[in-house]
């Protein structure tokens, strides 16, 4: 058991989501940042889709009350166990009465702690995440707070560890899709979609140069950005139909809005473009006042992506077990 | 042979496809969208069929198909799809409108050059079927709301509109069953629950149920 001794507003335990049901308006909720979460849960030994700790720009503490081993993958959080500092993307066993603490990133926004065996809460629709926007699922619907107890579930074999623990490398962008750090600029990759061509040529050469600034009124539904108004070459009205996340809505505003995990299932904004799956964790990890520009992808190349992602994480857990036997 | 209108079927990035009647909103083509959805969601590399409006999302795996042969097969699936009218069940929703419950029954009734009560009389008088569900859960996008009553979305959501809310906004109808967002325009309130996550289905309404609202109060 792990007692939470701190928390922020945006804490909450996620999975990889609900699937099979946006036909019922019901979101897939999940890890913002599902490629963290999912070699946090590797490197404990857990399927990827185990339910974590979603930690989002805050200070947290947590307390160990028994020999557990931990993961934690995502933003640098200066964590901290015992005042033995760890980095990200590290498994290490933590014996009972010791304790994590975790800060606001420096960069990035999500840290994500997964322990052996998952987190252990009733799943709701088929998951255990969190499904903030509508309340419920994870910890009774609601962000974690001080005092609460999160259970795991057992683990069948005994995981043996480095003393230390160990790590691995996060998964490498191509160079094209780095800027410099004090740049603090997240290059994604978007396929343009259906209402693209409505725009005018200036507000889509728009679109895909500027560098859009994260809104601080953004959160798990969307991603608000700021920059140059967006207007289409005339208003249309589109009948509701169903969106997915990643898709960067235009509305009445000129405002890019990228969906993303708890957005509604079904919308009637313009569509710009849609972020390539295998980028949409990258919109977990971008801050308030953080810079967002769009490169443009095709239907290949985003397959290749995901292949590439599949392949990162196929590498993980290879050195996860063989640490593990070390 | 019925001449069948070609659909518009577009990119949602590289694992879904948007298939769209032209025309506007109608229940031949929603029928269609229906029928197509039961077909479709049975292919192999189909995760989820999501339908709307008088539209149908198919999000399939990419890494087991092209968005090419989906999209092909789609094509042909709407010209041969010709779906049935509803045998759905008829639901009831009790409404209190106007007042604080309907706070914009006022606007409503001024923008239709009407009184609150020929609005409420209007809405309630008709006949409604669930054309989809999406947005929130258990939202349903309602067709027959008396095009006289239409008014266009507001430009500015409102942040909080309480779940229960009886609302209307262009030509649709609808009830949210959750506090959300919203940008629709809001008649009045219903008590009747429209979605529980720990009920079994969870979802109230579906696609080809018909929705009368009956009026409980009218606070004018």
């Amino acid at each position: 058991m792990i007692e939470v001794l701190a928390s922020g507003p945006l804490v909450s335990i996620q999975d990889q989501g609900r699937s099979g049901l946006r036909r019922f308006g019901i979101s897939s909720a999940g890890a913002m940042d599902s490629l963290a979460l999912a070699v946090g849960n590797i490197l404990v030994g857990n399927d990827p889709g185990a339910a974590g700790v979603e930690i989002t720009a805050s200070n947290f503490r947590a307390l160990f009350c028994e020999n557990i081993a931990f993961a934690l993958s995502g933003a640098d959080g200066s964590a901290s166990l015992d005042g033995l500092d760890l980095p990200p993307d590290w498994v290490i066993g933590a014996r009972a009465g010791q304790e994590l603490s975790l800060r606001v990133p420096k960069k990035g926004m999500r840290v994500y702690m997964t322990v052996a065996g998952g987190i252990d809460v009733p799943e709701v629709l088929g998951s255990r995440s969190t499904d903030v926007k509508s309340g419920f699922g994870g910890m009774q619907g609601r962000s974690l707070v001080a005092g609460d107890r999160l259970q795991h579930f057992p683990r069948p074999d005994v995981i043996s560890l480095p003393p230390l623990g160990f790590g691995v490398k996060p998964f490498a962008l191509p160079n094209d899709l780095v800027e410099p750090d004090d740049r603090d600029v997240t290059l994604v990759r978007a396929i343009p979609a259906a209402q693209h061509d409505n725009f005018s040529s200036t507000a889509q050469s728009s679109f895909w140069s500027t560098d859009w600034s994260l809104r601080p009124d953004s959160n798990r539904m969307g991603l608000r950005l700021a920059g140059p108004e967006l207007m289409p070459l005339e208003h249309t009205e589109l009948l509701s139909h169903g969106i997915l996340p990643g898709v960067v809505q235009v509305p009445p505003s000129g405002q890019p809005i990228i969906q993303v995990s708890d957005a509604n299932t079904c919308g009637g904004y313009p569509k710009m473009a849609v972020v390539i799956g295998a980028d949409l964790w990258r919109l977990g990890q971008v801050r308030l006042g953080g810079k967002i520009r769009f490169v443009k992808a095709t239907q290949e190349s985003a397959v290749v992506a995901l292949a590439d992602q599949k392949a990162y994480l196929a590498r993980v857990a290879k050195a996860s077990r063989l640490a593990r036997r070390l | 042979m019925k001449h069948v209108s070609e659909p518009t079927i577009s990119a949602m990035g590289e694992a879904a496809l948007l298939c769209e009647s032209p025309r506007s909103s109608n229940d031949e083509d929603q029928f269609r969208v229906w029928e197509m959805s039961r077909i479709v969601e049975k292919w192999p590399y189909v995760r989820e069929t999501v339908p709307g409006v008088n539209n149908l999302l198919v999000i399939f795996d990419p890494q087991a198909v092209t968005a090419r042969e989906v999209h092909t097969a789609l094509r042909r699936v709407w010209s041969e799809a010709a779906g049935r009218a509803p045998a759905g069940r008829l639901i009831e929703v009790p409404v209190i409108y106007g007042g604080d419950d309907g706070f914009d029954l006022p606007e409503i009734a001024a923008h239709a050059g009407m009184t609150q009560a020929e609005v409420v009389a209007l809405h309630s008088g008709a006949e409604y079927v669930v054309y989809a569900i999406g947005a929130v859960p258990g939202f349903p996008y309602l067709a027959g709301l008396d095009p006289r009553l239409a008014k266009p979305r507001r430009n500015v959501p409102r942040v909080k509109v309480e779940g229960g809310a009886v609302m209307l906004a262009g030509v649709q109808a609808g009830i949210l069953p959750v506090t959300s967002p919203s940008g629709w325009h809001v008649l009045g309130r219903t008590s009747l629950s429209l979605f529980d996550p720990f009920a079994s289905p969870p979802v109230v309404l579906q696609p080809g149920d018909r929705v009368r609202f009956t009026v409980e109060e009218l606070k004018a």
